[in-house]
């Protein structure tokens, strides 16, 4: 019998580590991962986990450390956030490119400086382009659900791509929920052992990760980025057997209350569920606002997105991070390039806010729909807005 | 009683000195800790160096952190591991002025132990402060390079294993076996004795800086009550009893001159 518990999003992904049997953790702490590697090492220390707990002297380490493991075969896991995963980012490509699933468990916080330990995703979007596979998780249950399944896609022989699950800092790492915990043999059904092909083995000996000369560097990086790409299948899949298995099913974007929808917003991570609230209100007085949220960053569902949004009017994004000098949010950005050649397409207004754990209310996501709207109605001279920040600025023009 | 009378009786027992910020709201230090002595403790020595207005502090990630905001001196905040290369860049244009480090033992022997041996590798002239609590205190309470075997901590539940996670490492007696070591000591400010000699150590610190002789290091040693799960009381006795034999107190190396 599953069972019902109240857990933080940070000891979620440690149960999750735990239930898929991981061989190795090697972790570094940092604010607000710091529960994630705590929780891991007691299982380790209490017998509840038969694993290799490694106290690592630094993020790069951590991540260098995963590499060791993944390379002879073990299942591997590590969390981090903010500045710990930009210290380990020269190690985070190698991981992907050297076809290591290793799984990640970030706790987005914000980027220095001025040093900030809360929320905002500059973190996630940092490692945009490192080639792993990126999810984010809208609440604890999905923090626990994402890291199973996790290990389920990237282990898998025809993805064999990192990992990394985005939760936000403190809004769901410290925040306890009610959620469920399923039985071990639902996930020993879910998740097989974890066998990997290339794994170094005294007996047959190879080679990993080895100079790449001009003559077959782009052949390489083309090769790994075809077989990304098709990671999206087996993602799709993975969501598949995990409702199969436990019930709740999962999309690649996820839509709320779409249906007729003039105008929807967009939102990532905690956001969603705020977001939500101000839908059904909305819908109550019979506006015909939407949400959609995207669960899978990287690769990125372009189909699957189009078709959750071709019927808006209004496509409104809603960043937490600011792509400096760029064209907007950076997922306002990537979803105006997803849609830039459709025929028919929503109009993009792009608002950035909640940076650095600056918290936003529902009235907040109240604002942001109907200043959406307006912008979308009469034009606006600005490149993005900006969401209960004070000074005279609200927008910045490109 | 207000918080400003009392704060101006303390002034009138001992003095404050001019470099040491007054702290009423806001302070950040949890109930028994010992870094604000160790402000306290620059703040004194560079005033009777004469030093205040010549001084510039480099900051690194942690709860020495917010020393930064106890001293009235140039300062700046780098990110974790990292004021060793900050301060040696700002001595290279600055070199007749004082630059100092504060970092914790994590800081400087875990994600900065490269700096750390950077810095030792070309003998700059600069000066670090290593503040050991013997744990990651900012994080909460996890195993440091520092923490005595056995000790308990949230990444060490039951104790650390030295099978699985080796020894402390004895910071001040390995930077005295470096050439380019001028000075290396370790103090404490868990007594007034300890306090002033500790004071002492870092007046010595900063005249080799003055003198250019070499690279200066002290360890000082703090108590963490919240993450050794003791009271303050008992915080003082875990120091005398446990800490203290572990890393001795003293003068490890003290050279005028490198040859």
């Amino acid at each position: 019998m599953s069972k019902r518990v109240a857990l933080e999003a940070s000891f979620a992904t440690a149960e999750a580590a735990r239930m898929a049997d991981v061989d190795v953790v090697a972790a570094y702490p940092i604010t607000p991962q710091t529960h994630v590697p705590e929780r891991l090492a007691e299982m380790v220390a209490n017998g509840e986990l038969k694993a290799a707990y490694i106290p690592v002297e630094s993020e790069h380490s951590a991540m260098s450390a995963c590499l060791g493991a993944a390379a002879v075969g073990a299942r591997t896991f590590t969390a981090t956030a903010g500045q710990g995963l930009e210290l380990m980012h020269e190690v985070v490509y190698v991981a992907s490119s050297m076809r290591y699933p290793v799984v990640m468990a970030i706790c987005n916080r914000a980027l220095s400086a001025p040093l900030s330990v809360w929320c905002d995703h500059s973190d996630a979007m940092a490692v945009r382009d490192t080639g792993w596979i990126q999810v984010f998780c809208q609440n604890n249950q999905e923090a626990f659900d994402m890291t199973l399944w996790a290990f389920r896609v990237g282990e898998d022989p025809k993805v064999l791509f990192p990992v990394m699950i985005h939760f936000d800092g403190f809004t769901l790492s410290h925040v306890t929920e009610p959620m469920i915990l399923p039985e071990q043999s639902e996930v020993d059904t879910f998740l097989p052992k974890f066998q990997y092909p290339f794994a170094l083995n005294p007996d047959k000996p190879m080679t990993h990760g080895a100079f790449g000369l001009p003559e077959i560097y782009s052949e390489t990086k083309i090769a790994q980025e075809v077989a990304f790409r098709k990671s999206k299948d087996v993602a799709i899949q993975g969501f598949k057997e995990f409702g199969d298995i436990f019930g709740r099913y999962y999309h690649l974007v996820e839509s709320y209350r779409t249906e007729d929808a003039k105008t929807l917003l967009l939102t990532m991570g905690s956001f969603t569920e705020t977001a939500k609230i101000v839908i059904d209100r909305k819908r109550d007085n019979g506006e015909m606002v939407g949400l959609v949220s995207l669960r899978l960053w990287r690769p990125f569902p372009f189909e699957e997105f189009r078709q959750a949004v071709k019927n808006a009017e209004t496509l409104i994004v809603f960043d937490r991070c600011i792509s400096s000098g760029g064209p907007g949010g950076p997922v306002s950005s990537e979803v105006r390039a997803a849609l830039y050649d459709e025929k028919e397409k929503p109009r993009v207004v792009s608002f950035i806010g909640g940076l650095g754990g600056r918290d936003m209310s529902l009235s907040d996501f109240e604002y942001v729909i109907e200043r959406g709207n307006e912008i979308a109605e009469k034009g606006s001279e600005e490149l993005f807005e900006t969401v209960g920040v004070r000074g005279k600025v609200t927008g910045i023009r490109g | 009683m207000t918080e400003k009378t009392e704060a101006m009786t303390r002034e009138r027992v001992t003095g404050r000195p001019r470099l040491l910020i007054p702290q009423t709201a806001g302070f950040v230090y949890c109930p028994g800790c010992h870094e604000p002595l160790v402000a306290r403790a620059i703040a004194e020595a560079l005033e009777e160096m004469g030093m205040g207005d010549e001084t510039i502090g480099v900051f690194d990630i942690g709860c020495n952190s917010f020393l930064l905001g106890m001293l009235d001196i140039d300062s700046v905040l780098t990110p974790h591991g990292r004021p060793p290369d900050m301060a040696t860049a700002i001595k290279h244009v600055y070199p007749d002025n004082i630059v100092f480090t504060v970092q914790g033992d994590g800081g400087l022997l875990a994600i900065g132990a490269d700096p750390l041996l950077g810095v030792l590798t070309r003998a700059e002239k600069i000066t670090i402060m290593m503040l050991n609590n013997a744990v990651y205190g900012t994080t909460g309470g996890q195993m440091a390079p520092t923490s005595l075997v056995g000790q308990k901590t949230t990444t060490t539940p039951e104790g650390r294993d030295a099978i699985k996670s080796g020894f402390p490492i004895h910071a001040a007696e390995m930077i005295a076996t470096f050439k380019g070591t001028a000075y290396s000591a370790r103090g404490a400010v868990n007594n007034p004795y300890n306090y002033e000699r500790t004071r002492e150590y870092i007046k010595v610190a900063f005249g080799k800086q003055m003198s250019k002789a070499g690279f200066s290091f002290i360890e000082i040693l703090v108590a963490c009550p919240p993450n050794w799960h003791l009271s303050p009381i008992d915080s003082l006795k875990w120091m005398e009893e446990k800490m203290i034999p572990e890393f001795p107190l003293g003068e490890f190396k003290n050279v005028d001159k490198i040859e």
